[in-house]
């Protein structure tokens, strides 16, 4: 048995993702010396981005996806997100299975920057409408945080990440920290100041805030408008751990990253009721090590973040760390979507897009802003859409074969805009995940099992989504709008939440306002798992905001001798 | 007026079908390689795969299919992206199609005349067109197999080379955005990319 020395620092963060990165970047320049464990391969940012620059004509099948590509991958080969341009950095799913007792899309990627690499980039605040939401009514339990909590730490994150979009004074979508936003078409523009006045100034379309940059920041060059920010940027214009955070910890001196690291179990001292460390297996040689830290910053995203604690069980807290409550898994959480409406535009034939914006447009949330509006169902959701001419891959039943198809493929067509809505799931007891019994993975760990669905709120607003999606675009004067739904199932969203949340009782909660965990309060978890609620907008810039103002906080403590 | 042209297009379409279809498949050679791994495309194939995709898209001021290559790509979606048994239905259809031609112009749709081929892609196109949702569960295979030569024909073409750079505008790194440019009709599309 080998025993290599144990190595101490003062503090581990557990994952190179979006929160990872940002745990990372603030412990190492308040001077602590960090080891961030990654359990997947290294990336290096912009030598690692190997098909950023491929021509579509490089890739044999033109990206579409072989038979191959989705035996390899199949659960990202559900959806839209698997390309034979970014297969490799979608996780190895036979490697690292688990279990859908219901129907659960899990889609990871186990490698240095995580999601950051591949996320949507879209940037909302969160307001007390929605920190206060489970408490007015009813469900779940309050947050231990409002607002005032965490909009300093808004102001922070965004100033780092760059997030570029518009003001608008709306009580319920905090305005930020914010580069000038990127650009409404033309024909968006008109929709926009049409649905201005056709709903009173009740209802907006804005320019997505997206943490794609409008101006060079911070060594980084701004957007270079090339929409394919999924296969990494080699400009760096948009923020991920690679862009970003990871330098900037790099920058310190104190960081040590260590890929191929699967942390198995968070170590536990029951006497001094303190994480003391965490144990790794090596996914290369399998072999096992331990590292020691004064805190331990769990940041593997929710679902796994989840799975650690649940995996960190003793004789103490036999369910795992952090189970004392009786919550641990439960209270999981997404947004869905794939419901909204599309139509055509008329005229506009004299204009056209040049450049690729990398986002859309946003229709913030309109429904349930006050109490009592009485729609039959509960919270809210915002829609994201486009307006664009048709390209090359649209029907053209009046052009015969030969000459004439082939000149009129070669101009644009009519312009189109769609509303893609994007609604709150409520937190429910029984939808949870649980370690599954019997199956395991590669390296014979346990594995997950989902158990979540959708329920009666969901369904009804479900079904207000496609009708109001409708609505909106033929108050805008759109023709031939169609309502669709392509279905959806939990975890589709890819904004898994919830499973560790936060509260005020550690009789009801796994963390306490600040992120640390009740049962041992130098474990802060600050991604996805802390959420006591899901709200409707993309979640991220929260987490990396709650990452944030919790570093700020265990360092505090820390010095204070409190941990 | 209408609905009895449509239906009629349709059944005419099913007709085809039903007079071509026949137990062997387009060339004996057409199904080799490695049993579900999709088939292997001989030169001849891919040849034909070109000849109907430069009909659909020839060359006119800009190079057409065939010079961007655009059988090849046709054959190696089908082979490595189509499920098995639309495969199936896509070698069955071809088959019948190829057939089809051989008997009402007595050669291959290779060697074929330009006007009797275009005369001849464009019925199915016509009888594509006219099938509707409804009526395409129970499309023929000949039909099935042509609406995928058409799609792949114009998407193997339009993210060629010469489809990208020269039929349509391509650039690598755009740098700006402007939401409202002038457009004038003629002037040709930017490429790009369609999930």
């Amino acid at each position: 048995m080998v025993s290599p020395s144990v190595q101490t620092f003062d503090a581990i963060v557990i994952g190179s993702g979006i929160t990872g990165g940002w745990a990372a970047k603030e412990l190492t320049q308040k001077g602590m010396k960090v080891l961030m464990l990654e359990r997947g391969r290294n990336i290096e940012h912009i030598k690692d981005y190997v098909t950023a620059l491929r021509a579509p004509w490089e890739y044999p099948t033109r990206d579409r996806l072989a038979q191959s590509t989705r035996r390899e991958h199949p659960i990202t080969q559900r959806e839209y997100v698997l390309r034979e341009s970014n297969k490799a950095f979608w996780s190895n799913e036979l490697d690292a299975p688990y279990v859908e007792a219901k129907p659960f899309n899990w889609f990871r990627t186990y490698q240095v920057g995580g999601r950051s690499l591949m996320w949507g980039r879209a940037c909302w605040r969160w307001s007390d409408l929605d920190f206060t939401a489970n408490v007015r009514d009813g469900h779940a339990i309050d947050w231990p945080i409002r607002y005032p909590d965490i909009a300093p730490w808004y102001d922070y994150a965004e100033r780092f990440v760059g997030v570029s979009g518009t003001k608008e004074g709306l009580p319920h979508l905090p305005d930020g920290q914010f580069m000038p936003g990127m650009e409404l078409n033309c024909v968006e523009r008109d929709v926009a100041a049409r649905l201005r006045r056709h709903y009173n100034d009740q209802r907006r379309l804005i320019i997505s805030r997206v943490a794609n940059l409008t101006e060079p920041h911070e060594d980084r060059v701004n957007c270079q408008y090339r929409n394919k920010c999924w296969l990494g940027c080699p400009f760096g214009a948009y923020f991920s751990t690679q862009s970003a955070t990871l330098p900037a910890a790099v920058k310190t001196g104190n960081l040590t990253l260590r890929p191929f690291s699967i942390v198995t179990r968070i170590l536990y001292d029951r006497d001094r009721r303190r994480a003391t460390g965490v144990e790794v297996l090596d996914a290369e040689t399998n072999q096992t090590y331990e590292f020691r830290s004064k805190i331990v910053f769990l940041n593997a995203s929710s679902l796994n973040s989840v799975w650690m604690l649940m995996n960190s069980a003793t004789e103490v807290w036999p369910e795992g760390l952090g189970s004392s409550s009786g919550v641990l898994g439960r209270y999981i959480m997404d947004h869905q979507f794939q419901v909204g409406a599309s139509g055509k535009v008329e005229g506009y034939l004299d204009r056209i897009v040049n450049g690729r914006r990398p986002t859309g447009f946003y229709v913030p949330r309109f429904r349930n802003l006050k109490d009592g509006e009485n729609l039959g169902y509960l919270r809210g959701f915002g829609f994201q859409g486009g307006a664009g001419r048709e390209s090359w891959a649209r029907e053209v039943p009046e052009a015969s074969l030969g000459a004439p198809l082939k000149n009129a493929l070669i101009e644009p067509g009519e312009w189109r805009i769609n509303l893609n809505g994007f609604g709150e799931i409520l937190p429910y007891h029984d939808n949870r995940i649980v370690l599954d019994p019997e199956k395991r993975d590669k390296w014979g760990l346990p594995v997950l099992r989902m158990d979540c669905e959708l329920k009666d709120n969901e369904k009804k607003m479900r079904r207000a989504m496609g009708e109001d999606a409708v609505e909106i675009l033929e108050a805008a004067g759109v023709q031939e709008v169609v309502k669709s739904d392509r279905s959806y199932q939990f975890g589709q969203g890819i904004h898994e939440m919830g499973g560790a949340r936060m509260g005020r009782d550690p009789q009801s909660s796994v963390l306490n306002a600040h992120n640390q965990v009740w049962d041992a309060p130098n474990v802060f978890v600050t991604d996805g798992a802390c959420m006591v609620s899901a709200n409707c907008v993309n979640p991220s810039l929260t987490y990396m905001a709650l990452t944030a103002r919790a570093a700020a906080f265990a360092v505090d403590e820390l010095k204070r001798g409190n941990l | 007026m209408e609905l009895t042209r449509r239906q009629a297009l349709v059944q005419m379409a099913v007709v085809i079908g039903a007079a071509f279809v026949g137990p062997r498949l387009f060339s004996a050679d057409f199904l080799r390689g490695v049993p579900g791994e999709g088939p292997v495309f001989s030169a001849d194939d891919i040849a034909t795969f070109d000849e109907i995709a430069d009909t659909i898209l020839p060359d006119t001021d800009v190079p057409g299919a065939k010079a961007a290559k655009t059988g090849t790509v046709i054959a190696l979606v089908v082979r490595d992206c189509f499920p098995p048994a639309e495969q199936e239905v896509f070698l069955s259809g071809l088959a019948g199609l190829l057939a089809a031609y051989r008997k009402r112009f007595g050669m291959e749709f290779a060697q074929g005349k330009p006007g009797e081929r275009l005369m001849f892609l464009n019925e199915y196109n016509q009888a594509l067109i006219l099938s509707g949702p409804a009526q395409r569960a129970q499309e023929p295979a000949e039909l099935r197999a042509f609406r995928h030569l058409k799609q792949l024909s114009i998407m193997g073409y339009f993210t060629s080379e010469i489809g990208a750079t020269q039929a349509l505008r391509f650039v690598e790194v755009p740098g700006g955005y402007d939401g409202n440019a002038p457009y004038r009709k003629g002037d040709r599309n930017w490429f790009n990319e369609v999930r």
